[in-house]
């Protein structure tokens, strides 16, 4: 690949021990951020997509939670192996997150502007407060918070929550990060406030130097953000592919379901909102194939018996893990696809 | 923050009018007149009886004893006679506020303090051992703990002064008694409202900050964590109170729980009441500071 | 090479996969209560010990040829073994006797100043968040006020009018300042709880609210109630002999462990025994109980599930 890849996660497996036994949330995946770049983690909640960026950036609940194999590489080092005190150079610095509720992750009893501050004084050390005022000044002003001196003396309740998220993403980039690590950014935001917040982020991205991981069940907020998708299935990267690709062309599906959930304006048809039938499978005893085998209408035989390997697709670097893409299996594929052609058009 | 405030004055305002209803009502309830006595003649009873205007109807005395309420005049003792509920209670609270006042700083300072420790070291042996700690002071009430460390370190051992008031040596053993069941329980409170906060979402914005778990624990956990705390600073003082009753009487200290437990078995009914609506008004209003200081801690309380 | 099967690439048998498959042992609330309990070893030894301690307080006193209240002048204050098993005490009774009557009286005492005050607190609490409005503000306010002062100081009082001395009167003092929390409890939990589509639809379905309060929202309060009840009782135990201990207990020579603890407090250099004994009947009892409430909290706290 032409660009420079900052951040790359190979062959990740990450386990949580319960009661009731080993829960393999996440299954072996395998992504890369490039410089400047956007990527989309997108899957329905419970597929190991919060879980995989948590362990990437450190955050893993442990003993519960633990590394069980992979690598991720980040600055030329294997930060899978680092000890919590080596995570915490990176954590808030290098590397920072935008939380899914901006409430419940802001601290109720601090003021605003210390919260923003925290970050840049830990990973500064030196710098005067009056500094790190100023520096949260400036940084207030580039999420476009209204009356930054006001607001930065106030607490998280007193303020909206497009505020609060402002406040979020701020806290996340006073330390001007190389990646930033967005989970479910607009999902607890209304409408209104989300595409503001979309806005926000696309903008940044232009005037500072950051690479954008984002995490999201929300097709619609992936078109506007991203450039490369990874579709997550049960703890496993199903699908790949820059959004064109994968907007016009989807191969798994996974993601024609997901992209048959997503509302359309543009449709004639006053059909109802499709969704994807039956529930993920239990991560405590993945089942032996192709994970969606027991929810995709066009599973074969094989799906119940053999994990599919990685078919490619053009020069976009789009590729699937599905058996239709066999050549053996073509009859099948054209079956699904007139099908799939028929759901859309009647 | 004001209309929170004047809310709960309001509240604590009714609270004492229905302690001091009560209270008056209550002691009409009791059976017989407490000059009955078949050793003084009648013409004395009768007397008696006018003097401390207890021949009126019952509103026109209900009346009156709202406005000594309201003037602070509590009744007089018929046990020290001639004296007034409220010399009693000025001369004798002081050293109880004092003993108080000790085991309230002892025990949250401590408490706190394990509390931190256990839940840091959750699952660890620094927590079983704290905890075993703070069980301890559960399972030990004053009135067991109490004699047992009177005999052994004044009896036995000899090195601290088994009873009475004024040196330094003679505090230790009370103040050590009534702090230990409010240094269980603050150490048991601290523990799981630290644990609890540890969970928040908040605490995960913190970690990814690459805070080191010391200023997580300092600035996110410990003041978050002190709300449940200082909540529960009302009900302290109360146990404190209940507390001295029991360690006044086993140490021989002149305070104020020491009368009233000698009021109670003297029948001496005014002091009795009158110490009774004493610790009500300061309970209330240590509930309101409390309420206040609440206020203080949690922005959410206080602005909205 | 043959990598595949003849019928691989047909299509999968439409039944294949049963969708509702659940792979998780199925558990149902009072099972994860109880699987949560096992696994706290303290919190169910102590609920032996309290099993055994209600054993003996309801057959200790038949083991033993005395009574709790015979004075024998010519046997006071004699030491624990021999024919009087916790020897007797300054008026020469049997010691035995009067620690298993006694913890009898402090039981009862504590058991039903628990269970009253908390039905009749459940039931207000339930009405108060079930009607919300104005009802909820008045018995809100009612209850705010008389928190505002403690329990202690309502006890104290009553038990001078009421008469110390019995058991009822105790109980009456304790139902009148206990029911207030449970009242305050409850009604929080109702109000969650209202909201709540099984409350949605017995309403839709007609039922009276006096139904919906005692069948659905009331035993479904009734998991956090057990443990502040649990929690409760202790703390009676200790009021009772708070009271006993200045003077306003059960009366002479009626024992109960707070009783006793004061009558041996006055002769405790002479005659340890006669404090210890009770001494550690109270701490045991109080510990046991704290533990199995601390026991019961952890299990029916879901968040605690790992």
């Amino acid at each position: 690949m032409s660009e420079q890849t900052i951040l790359s996660v190979r062959d990740l497996a990450v386990s949580f021990d319960t009661y009731a036994g080993e829960v393999q949330a996440v299954r072996g995946v395998t992504w890369h951020l490039n410089e400047k770049e956007t990527i989309a983690i997108v899957g329905e909640s419970g597929c190991g997509k919060t879980v995989s960026i948590q362990t990437v950036m450190g955050l893993l609940q442990k003993p519960a939670g633990r590394i069980k194999r992979g690598e991720i590489i980040f600055g030329g080092q294997n930060v899978a192996d680092f000890t919590p005190k080596q995570w915490r150079t990176i954590q808030g610095n290098e590397m920072s997150m935008i939380f899914q509720d901006p409430l419940t992750y802001l601290n109720p009893t601090m003021r605003v502007g210390e919260q923003i501050s925290e970050a840049y004084l830990e990973h500064n050390p030196g710098v005067t407060r009056a500094q790190a005022n100023e520096r949260v000044l400036s940084i207030m002003r580039l999420v476009s918070l209204p009356s930054p001196v006001q607001n930065m003396r106030r607490y998280p309740n007193q303020l909206s929550g497009g505020m609060r998220q402002r406040v979020m993403v701020a806290m996340a980039l006073i330390c001007d990060p190389k990646v930033l690590f967005a989970d479910e950014p607009t999902t607890a935001l209304d409408v209104t406030i989300q595409a503001q917040i979309i806005d926000l982020m696309n903008g940044l991205k232009e005037k500072v130097n950051t690479s954008i991981v984002l995490i999201t069940h929300d097709l619609g907020v992936v078109a506007n953000m991203a450039q490369r998708i990874y579709v997550m299935y049960a703890g496993q990267i199903v699908e790949h592919g820059d959004v064109d690709s994968i907007f016009s062309s989807p191969k798994h599906p996974y993601t024609w379901g997901l992209l048959g959930s997503v509302p359309r304006l543009d449709s004639k048809n006053k059909s109802r909102l499709y969704s994807i039938p039956g529930t993920p499978p239990d991560l405590l005893a993945p089942p032996a194939g192709c994970p969606f085998a027991a929810r995709c209408k066009y599973a074969m035989n094989i799906c119940k018996r053999q994990t599919p390997g990685q078919y490619h697709f053009g020069k976009q670097g789009q590729y699937t893990c599905c058996w239709l893409y066999e050549p053996q299996a073509k009859e099948r594929l054209h079956q699904a696809q007139q099908q799939r052609g028929c759901a859309h058009h009647d | 923050m004001s209309r929170y405030i004047a809310r709960r004055a309001v509240i604590a305002l009714l609270t004492l009018f229905v302690l001091a209803t009560a209270t008056f009502f209550l002691v009409k309830l009791l059976p017989g007149n407490p000059f009955l006595n078949d050793k003084v003649p009648p013409e004395i009873q009768q007397k008696q009886m006018e003097y401390y205007g207890l021949d009126k109807p019952v509103v026109i005395q209900y009346i009156t004893y709202l406005k000594n309420l309201i003037q602070g005049d509590l009744g007089t003792s018929l046990k020290y006679i001639g004296r007034k509920v409220t010399d009693v209670i000025g001369e004798s609270f002081p050293t109880s506020a004092v003993l108080g006042l000790i085991a309230i700083a002892f025990s949250q300072l401590c408490g706190l303090t394990f509390g931190i420790l256990s839940a840091q070291f959750k699952n660890r042996w620094p927590d079983y051992l704290l905890m075993l700690i703070a069980i301890a002071g559960v399972a030990l009430p004053s009135m067991v703990i109490g004699p047992l460390l009177r005999y052994a370190f004044g009896v036995r051992l000899q090195i601290l002064p088994v009873s009475g008031w004024g040196s330094w040596q003679q505090v230790v053993l009370p103040a050590f008694v009534l702090s230990l069941s409010n240094l269980a329980s603050t150490t048991r409170n601290m523990r799981a409202s630290m644990l609890g906060v540890t969970t928040q979402d908040y605490i995960r914005t913190a970690r990814s900050k690459g805070l080191p778990p010391g200023k997580i624990i300092m600035r996110h956990e410990f003041k978050n964590s002190m709300i449940p705390i200082v909540t529960n600073l009302g009900p302290t003082i109360a146990t404190m109170i209940m507390g001295s009753f029991v360690v006044e009487q086993i140490f021989v200290i002149p305070g104020l729980g020491k009368h009233f437990v000698n009021a109670v078995n003297t029948l001496d009914y005014p002091l009795v009441m009158g110490i009774t609506i004493f610790y009500g008004a300061f309970l209330v209003t240590m509930s309101l500071l409390v309420d206040i200081v609440y206020g203080l801690v949690d922005p959410r309380i206080r602005l909205s | 090479m043959n990598r595949f099967l003849p019928d691989d690439f047909e299509a999968l048998p439409a039944d294949s996969f049963d969708k509702e498959q659940i792979v998780r042992p199925p558990t149902t609330y009072l099972k994860d209560v109880w699987r949560n309990f096992k696994k706290r070893k303290t919190a169910l030894v102590s609920l032996i010990i309290l099993a055994v301690i209600v054993l003996m307080v309801i057959f200790g006193p038949m083991m033993t040829k005395y009574n709790y209240y015979s004075n024998d002048y010519g046997a006071v204050n004699q030491p624990p073994g021999g024919e009087h098993l916790f020897g007797t005490d300054t008026l020469g009774r049997d010691m035995w006797a009067r620690v298993w009557v006694g913890g009898r009286v402090s039981l009862i005492i504590a058991i039903l100043a628990t269970i009253i005050p908390y039905a009749i607190g459940m039931v207000v609490g339930g009405i108060s968040g079930y009607f919300g409005g104005k009802v909820d503000l008045v018995i809100m306010r009612l209850v705010d006020i008389m928190l505002g002062i403690p329990s202690m100081i309502y006890n104290i009082l009553l038990m001078i009018v009421l008469g110390s001395g019995n058991i009822l009167t105790l109980v009456i003092a304790f139902t009148i300042t206990g029911w207030l929390s449970a009242a305050r409890t409850t009604r929080g939990l109702v109000l969650q709880l209202k909201t709540r589509e099984f409350v949605m639809a017995s309403e839709t379905l007609g039922a009276s609210p006096g139904r919906i309060i005692l069948r659905h929202l009331i035993p479904n309060t009734l998991g956090i109630s057990v443990v502040g009840m649990t929690m409760t009782i202790p703390n009676i135990i200790f009021s009772e002999a708070f009271l006993s201990f200045i003077g306003l207990g059960v009366a002479p020579p009626n024992p109960s462990w707070g009783q006793l603890i004061k009558a041996a407090s006055e002769t405790f250099k002479n005659y340890p025994y006669q404090f210890t004994i009770p001494c550690a009947c109270i701490s045991i009892t109080l510990l046991c109980f704290n533990l199995l409430g601390d026991g019961l909290r952890d299990a029916l706290d879901p968040r605690l599930r790992t």
